[in-house]
C-alpha cells in the first residue's frame, strides 16, 4: 500500500515525532510493509464474526465512588521541570480546543 | 448586521457537556470537589504516571442508566470505551478516555414547549468521559499553568439530533436537560462553574432546502442567555456571509460574551485525527438486568410528571404548574408551603411573586430563602383563615425577611389582626361619610367612580386591617341610602 510524503508527515505530526526529511523514504518503506501485513486481514471472512473490543470474555470490575486518593501534588511536581504555585508550567498554550 | 430575512432556517444541534457529581473521579480514587488548590486532586492515574490502570467508579453507570430513563433512550450492554487521541498539556495522558461505538445511552428523546407548541428532539447518544485540566494563561514568564484537579472528573456528554431550529428552542431544550439532571442529581448543574457546557453546532439554508449547509461549531457558551445569543449571532452571520456571496468554512468559533461575537479559533495546519480505538485498558461494560432495575427503582418524580400532577392534584394552571416543576427545589418549596397553608393557588401566588422577587433582589436561591417554607404556610394559612388581610400579608412578608420572626407573634406584637366585626367597620364608614359630604352628594348623583375614594378612605382609616370584603357590602349599602 502506497503512502504519500504527505501522508507521512500527516502521521507523523498527530504523533509528534519529528522526522529528518533525509529518513522519509525508509520510514515509508517500513510503514508501507506494516500497512501490507494488516491488509492481510482483509482475506478472512469475517460476516459471521461479531466486532470485539477486548480478548478477554469478562465484564469490567467497578469500584465504589470513594475518595481514596490523597493529596500527593508535592511529591509528583518533582517530576516536572517547571513549577510555579503548584502548578505545572509548560509552554505557552491558546485558544484550546477539545 | 441586519435581521435575517424569513427566507432562511436555521438547523441547530447541541452537545452538552455535564459534570457528574461523583466524589471520585471517572477512572480514579482521587476527589472531584470543586475550589481545591492546584493539582491537589490529581494522583498517579489522573497524570497518567507508567503503570497505572483505569478502574471504572460505578456510580457513573447509574448515574447514566437514570439519564437514559429520562431521555427516553436505550441502554446499551455491554457499553465499551474508547481511546480519543490528542496532544494538549491539560491531557497528561495524550489520550481521552471517552465511548465511541458503544455508548451508554442511544436512541433518545426530549420534548420541549416551544412558542409555537410541543415539539420532539432526538437525542443521539450520551456517552461517558473524561474531564481534562485546566490551562490557566496568565503571565507565568511566558508559559502557561496547569493544574489536573479537572482531569479525570466524569462527564456525560449529550449529543442532540439537528432538530432544533431557533435559539429560543435551543435554550428550551438546553434547560430541560439542566432541569432533568438536577432532578436526577446527578450533576449540579453550574453553567457559571462548568458543571454544565454547551456546544452548538449551526449551520442555515434557505426554506424548502434539503441539503444541510456548512456548520460550524461555537464553543465556550456558559449561560442560558449565552446560548441564545451566540446561536443567534452565529446564524445571522452565517446568512450574511452567505448573502454577500460568500463560503461558510467548517470551524470551530469561540464565543465572546463580552462582545457578542464569535470569532474562529486558530486553525491549524493539519486536520485534527482523533484516531479512535477500543481503550485497551477497560473491558466492556456488562450493566446486568438486576442492575438496571435497581437504578430505575431510585428513580424521581421527573419535571413532566410533577407538573401534570401538579395540575390535578393542585388545580394549578398549566402555567404556574410548568414553572413551578420545572426546577426541583422551587417544586419541593412549594409543597412544604402548601401542606401548611393548604391553598396551592395562593402558595404559587406567593413563591413567584413576593418570594421569587426578594430571592432576585438579594440574589439567592430558594434553599437561602430567609421566608422559610414553614413560615410562608403558616403566613398564607393566616390570609385564608381571615386573620389578616392580604395587603397587610406582605408586610408581615418584609418582617420576616429582614427579621425571621414568627408569623402569630409578629402578628400580635403589631396588632394587625384583620378587623372583621361588622360594627367597627361600620362605626368607621359613618365617619368616612360624615367627613366627605361632598364627595358623597356627587357620588348619589351619579358619580359611581368615587364608590373606589370611599374604600380607600375606609381602608386608610383601618390601617388596611378592615376586611375589605366587608367594607364593600357595608359601604354599598350605606352609600345606597
Amino acid at each position: 500500500m502506497a503512502l504519500s510524503d504527505q501522508e507521512l508527515k500527516e502521521i507523523a505530526y498527530l504523533a509528534r515525532i519529528s522526522v529528518k526529511e533525509e529518513s522519509l523514504p525508509s520510514l515509508k518503506k517500513e510503514l508501507e510493509d506494516i500497512l501490507d501485513l494488516f491488509k492481510q486481514l482483509d482475506e478472512a471472512n469475517t460476516t459471521e464474526v461479531n466486532a470485539m473490543s477486548h480478548p478477554l470474555d469478562l465484564s469490567q470490575p467497578t469500584r465504589k465512588d470513594e475518595v481514596t486518593e490523597e493529596d500527593l501534588r508535592d511529591e509528583l511536581l518533582k517530576n516536572a521541570p517547571s513549577v510555579k504555585s503548584g502548578l505545572f508550567l509548560v509552554p505557552k498554550v491558546i485558544d484550546g480546543e477539545n | 448586521m441586519k435581521n435575517y430575512s424569513e427566507d432562511w432556517e436555521a438547523v441547530i444541534g447541541l452537545e452538552i457537556h455535564v459534570q457528574l457529581s461523583t466524589k471520585s473521579k471517572l477512572f480514579s480514587g482521587a476527589s472531584t470537589d470543586f475550589g481545591a488548590l492546584p493539582n491537589t486532586q490529581a494522583c498517579n492515574i489522573d497524570l497518567a504516571m507508567p503503570g497505572v490502570l483505569p478502574v471504572l467508579n460505578e456510580e457513573v453507570l447509574k448515574m447514566a442508566v437514570k439519564l437514559g430513563k429520562a431521555l427516553n433512550a436505550e441502554i446499551n450492554s455491554p457499553t465499551s470505551f474508547a481511546r480519543k487521541n490528542y496532544f494538549y498539556p491539560d491531557s497528561p495522558k495524550g489520550y481521552q478516555i471517552s465511548q465511541m461505538d458503544k455508548p451508554i445511552v442511544e436512541n433518545g428523546y426530549l420534548d420541549i414547549e416551544t412558542e409555537n407548541g410541543g415539539k420532539r428532539i432526538g437525542i443521539t447518544r450520551a456517552h461517558l468521559e473524561e474531564d481534562a485540566g485546566k490551562s490557566l494563561h496568565d503571565d507565568f514568564e511566558g508559559q502557561s499553568g496547569i493544574d489536573l484537579n479537572r482531569a479525570g472528573t466524569p462527564l456525560l456528554e449529550i449529543v442532540s439530533e439537528p432538530e432544533i431550529n431557533t435559539p429560543k428552542e435551543a435554550v428550551a431544550y438546553l434547560k430541560s436537560i439542566h432541569s432533568i439532571i438536577r432532578y436526577l442529581e446527578i450533576s449540579d448543574g453550574n453553567m457559571a462553574e462548568g458543571s454544565m457546557r454547551c456546544d452548538a453546532n449551526v449551520s442555515v439554508r434557505k426554506i424548502g432546502e434539503e441539503k444541510l449547509g456548512t456548520r460550524t461549531e461555537t464553543k465556550n457558551v456558559n449561560s442560558f442567555r449565552f446560548v441564545e445569543k451566540a446561536i443567534q449571532y452565529e446564524i445571522e452571520r452565517q446568512i450574511h456571509e452567505i448573502e454577500s456571496g460568500n463560503k461558510i468554512t467548517q470551524e470551530t468559533r469561540l464565543y465572546d460574551s463580552q462582545v457578542n461575537t464569535t470569532r474562529p479559533m486558530r486553525s491549524k495546519e493539519f486536520a485534527n485525527d482523533y484516531r479512535y480505538f477500543p481503550e485497551p485498558d477497560l473491558l466492556p461494560v456488562n450493566l446486568e438486568k438486576e442492575f438496571i432495575e435497581e437504578v430505575l427503582a431510585t428513580m424521581p418524580e421527573m419535571p413532566t410528571e410533577k407538573k401534570e400532577r401538579f395540575v390535578s392534584e393542585f388545580s394549578l394552571s398549566q402555567y404556574d404548574a410548568d414553572l413551578l416543576a420545572a426546577d426541583k427545589d422551587i417544586a419541593e418549596f412549594f409543597e412544604e408551603v402548601t401542606k401548611i397553608s393548604n391553598s396551592p393557588k395562593l402558595s404559587a401566588n406567593w413563591i413567584m411573586g413576593e418570594l421569587s422577587a426578594e430571592l432576585n433582589n438579594e440574589n439567592l436561591n430558594i434553599k437561602e430563602s430567609k421566608v422559610s417554607s414553614n413560615k410562608l404556610g403558616q403566613l398564607i394559612s393566616r390570609i385564608e383563615d381571615g386573620t389578616i388581610s392580604g395587603k397587610i400579608a406582605k408586610d408581615i412578608f418584609e418582617k420576616i425577611w429582614t427579621t425571621g420572626k414568627e408569623v402569630d407573634d409578629i402578628i400580635k406584637e403589631e396588632g394587625l389582626e384583620q378587623v372583621t366585626d361588622d360594627k367597627e367597620i361600620e362605626l368607621m364608614i359613618d365617619e368616612v361619610i360624615e367627613n366627605n359630604p361632598q364627595q358623597l352628594e356627587q357620588y348619589r348623583s351619579g358619580k359611581d367612580r368615587l364608590f373606589g375614594f370611599f374604600v380607600g378612605q375606609v381602608m386608610k382609616a383601618s390601617q388596611g386591617k378592615a376586611n375589605p370584603k366587608q367594607v364593600n357590602d357595608i359601604l354599598k349599602s350605606k352609600l345606597e341610602k
